[in-house]
């Protein structure tokens, strides 16, 4: 399923992990990262989002399989492999007293790097801390800490930057900032995983799209490709005279009646040669059923998501 | 080698030291100028000379490793304790160090600050009692190995605790009786014999007597296997943090 491609960033090959509890929490996980892309890993509560993330990182350790950043084995050359990464966990963990600046000069230290007051500036600045930046880390908001865990992992300038769902708890102006400078991150080559819960978000941001269920990966596709491959068109009849129910030679087809008889919704592969509309009409004209208004939309990553987790659920069980 | 981050960690575990620096300035002072009054003055007054060496003097040393024992491992096991218990401790775990490093920094801060609180209670003592270092070398050999001996130690038991009273009660079960009955207000020769056999298990015996003999000359067991017995614990500490990191001991998941 993953491309193969020249030269990733991030590789992983087999990688499963049991929980000391005996909770298998990945399967057989495979994934390249490509260099500077944007890729965003979904699934639902308990996937193994986290943990997946956490074993790149080198906060857990994997039951077996290899991963490799930026060229190096995270465990055989971890000094090299963790110098490229940058994290920004789930959970708001900071320390309390500290100060902003003080923080943020400590995981720069932390990652090797010498110090650079001007490079910190520019990261408080692009991230509206400036002016908290003597600030006490236990002042400040939760949306707040949550950018200055972001100003930490960006502190050492990293390569490849996790983000572990970014957005919860930040509001939507500060969202679109952030998103603004993930964008910028892009552009200046940084490669940036992200786990969101927000779907429309992924849809927005990335090039490729990860599904993870139940610690299986169970598609890796570019967005793009995704949505043409497993979107589905919808096709909504607004109608001159509402309806009660659906004629019986039109029942075959995939049609939705909604509450008020006032629209019906066809629904369609738009991968197929034949979409099914002519017939459609065809018929509907024959039943003498007259619409006033004609709209086609496309289905969303969200549908595309929950379809795929239903999928995956009913296969499993 | 990543010199900047055991700075960093360094940096950090002195600045929440120096955050609340009257507390752990002025406890120890306090504390020490108490026993000084107690015991040197008032009891100390009326006990003879041991081993021609007046009450009062006898004992600046064991008071001197009380404090440095105590704070040692309360610094070093809150240092590492913390960010374990707030979270924080992902950035560590995440980070391109090794674990002597990471010790490094934590013990080595953790043990500075108690190198310090001990100078200053040997400074505070010497407003209550005169007395001489016959050995300065020695004497400063000592203080450096007991404290980072325990910070490792402490380093240990905050890498084990995963709650508050956890933290305490090594500290407090085992370290400070330990202390109290490892000779710092007694010679062990003052004990009787079967005693005197049964406190050689004691391995703070050997830290004060040896902190004794830089003093004033006099010690309860050899000065040579006082020195052996700090390093081997040493030893035995390094060891085990070793194996912590080397397993990701209560670390990672
Ligand atoms: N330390 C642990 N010990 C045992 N089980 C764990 C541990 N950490 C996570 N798990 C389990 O592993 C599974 C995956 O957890 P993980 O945190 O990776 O999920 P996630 O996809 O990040 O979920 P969310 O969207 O809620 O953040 C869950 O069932 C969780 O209960
Ligand atoms: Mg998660």
């Amino acid at each position: 399923m993953t491309l193969a491609t020249p030269n990733p960033i991030v590789c992983l090959r087999g990688i499963d992990k049991t929980y000391a509890s005996g909770f298998l929490a990945l399967k057989n996980v495979n994934l390249d990262i490509n260099r500077g892309e944007i890729f965003a890993l979904l699934g639902p509560n308990g996937a193994g989002k986290t943990t997946l993330i956490n074993i790149i990182c080198g906060i857990t350790n994997a039951s077996s399989g290899t991963v490799s950043a930026d060229g190096h084995d995270t465990v055989r050359d971890y000094r090299a492999a963790r110098a490229t990464i940058g994290l920004v966990p789930q959970e708001l963990h900071t320390d309390a007293f500290e100060s902003v600046w003080t923080t943020i000069k400590f995981s720069r230290g932390l990652f090797g790097k010498a110090p650079d007051a001007a490079y910190l500036e520019k990261v408080l600045r692009d991230l509206s801390l400036w002016d908290k930046r003597n600030a006490k880390i236990m002042t400040l908001s939760g949306g707040m800490k949550r950018r200055v865990l972001i100003a930490k992992a960006l502190a050492h300038e990293p390569k490849i930057l996790f983000l572990d769902e970014p957005s919860a708890g930040v509001d939507v102006e500060l969202r679109h900032d952030m998103w603004r400078m993930v964008r910028e991150l892009r552009v200046q080559g940084t490669t940036i995983i992200l786990t969101t819960h927000y779907i429309e978000e992924a849809e927005d941001m990335a090039d490729r799209i990860g599904v993870i269920s139940k610690g299986e990966l169970i598609v890796v596709e570019d967005k793009d490709a995704l949505m043409r491959k497993l979107g589905k068109k919808q096709l909504s009849l607004t109608l001159r005279h509402p309806m009660t129910n659906i004629p019986a030679e039109l029942s075959e087809k995939s049609l939705e009646l909604s509450e008020d008889g006032q629209t019906l919704v066809y629904t369609f592969d738009s991968q197929k040669e034949e979409t099914g509309i002519a017939d459609l009409l065809r018929l509907m004209s024959k039943h003498g059923i007259e619409f006033k208004d004609l709209r086609s939309s496309e289905s969303s990553l969200e549908d595309i998501f929950v379809s795929l987790i239903h999928q995956s659920n009913t296969v499993n069980s | 080698m990543n010199i900047h981050g055991i700075l960093a960690i360094y940096r950090f575990e002195m600045a929440r030291t120096f955050r609340t620096v009257a507390q752990s300035v002025a406890a120890p002072v306090l504390t020490t100028s108490l026993y000084f009054i107690v015991f040197g003055k008032a009891i100390g007054s009326r006990m003879g000379d041991i081993n021609g060496v007046s009450y009062g003097a006898f004992i600046i040393p064991g008071l001197v490793m009380l404090s440095l024992l105590n704070e040692s491992i309360s610094n070093a096991s809150f240092g590492i304790f913390m960010p374990k218990w707030a979270g924080t401790i992902y950035e560590l775990l995440s980070a391109p160090i090794s674990w002597g490093e990471a010790v490094i920094g934590y013990v080595g801060a953790a043990a500075t600050k108690s190198v310090m609180l001990g100078l200053l209670i040997l400074a505070t003592a010497r407003m209550f009692v005169p007395y001489e270092v016959a050995h300065p070398f020695w004497m400063f050999a000592f203080l450096l190995l007991t404290a980072v001996t325990f910070s490792l130690f402490g380093f240990i038991i905050g890498l084990w605790a995963d709650n508050f009273q956890k933290l305490q009660v090594i500290p407090m079960l085992i370290v400070t009786p330990l202390t109290f009955l490892g000779g710092a207000f007694y010679s062990i020769n003052m004990l009787p014999p079967l005693w005197q056999k049964v406190t050689l298990f004691n391995p703070v015996v050997y830290l004060i007597s040896g902190f004794r003999w830089s003093f004033y000359g006099i010690a309860d067991v050899n000065i040579a296997v006082s020195i052996g017995m700090t390093l081997g614990f040493l030893v035995a500490c390094l060891t085990f943090v070793w194996w912590a990191f080397k397993t990701g001991y209560k670390l990672r998941t």
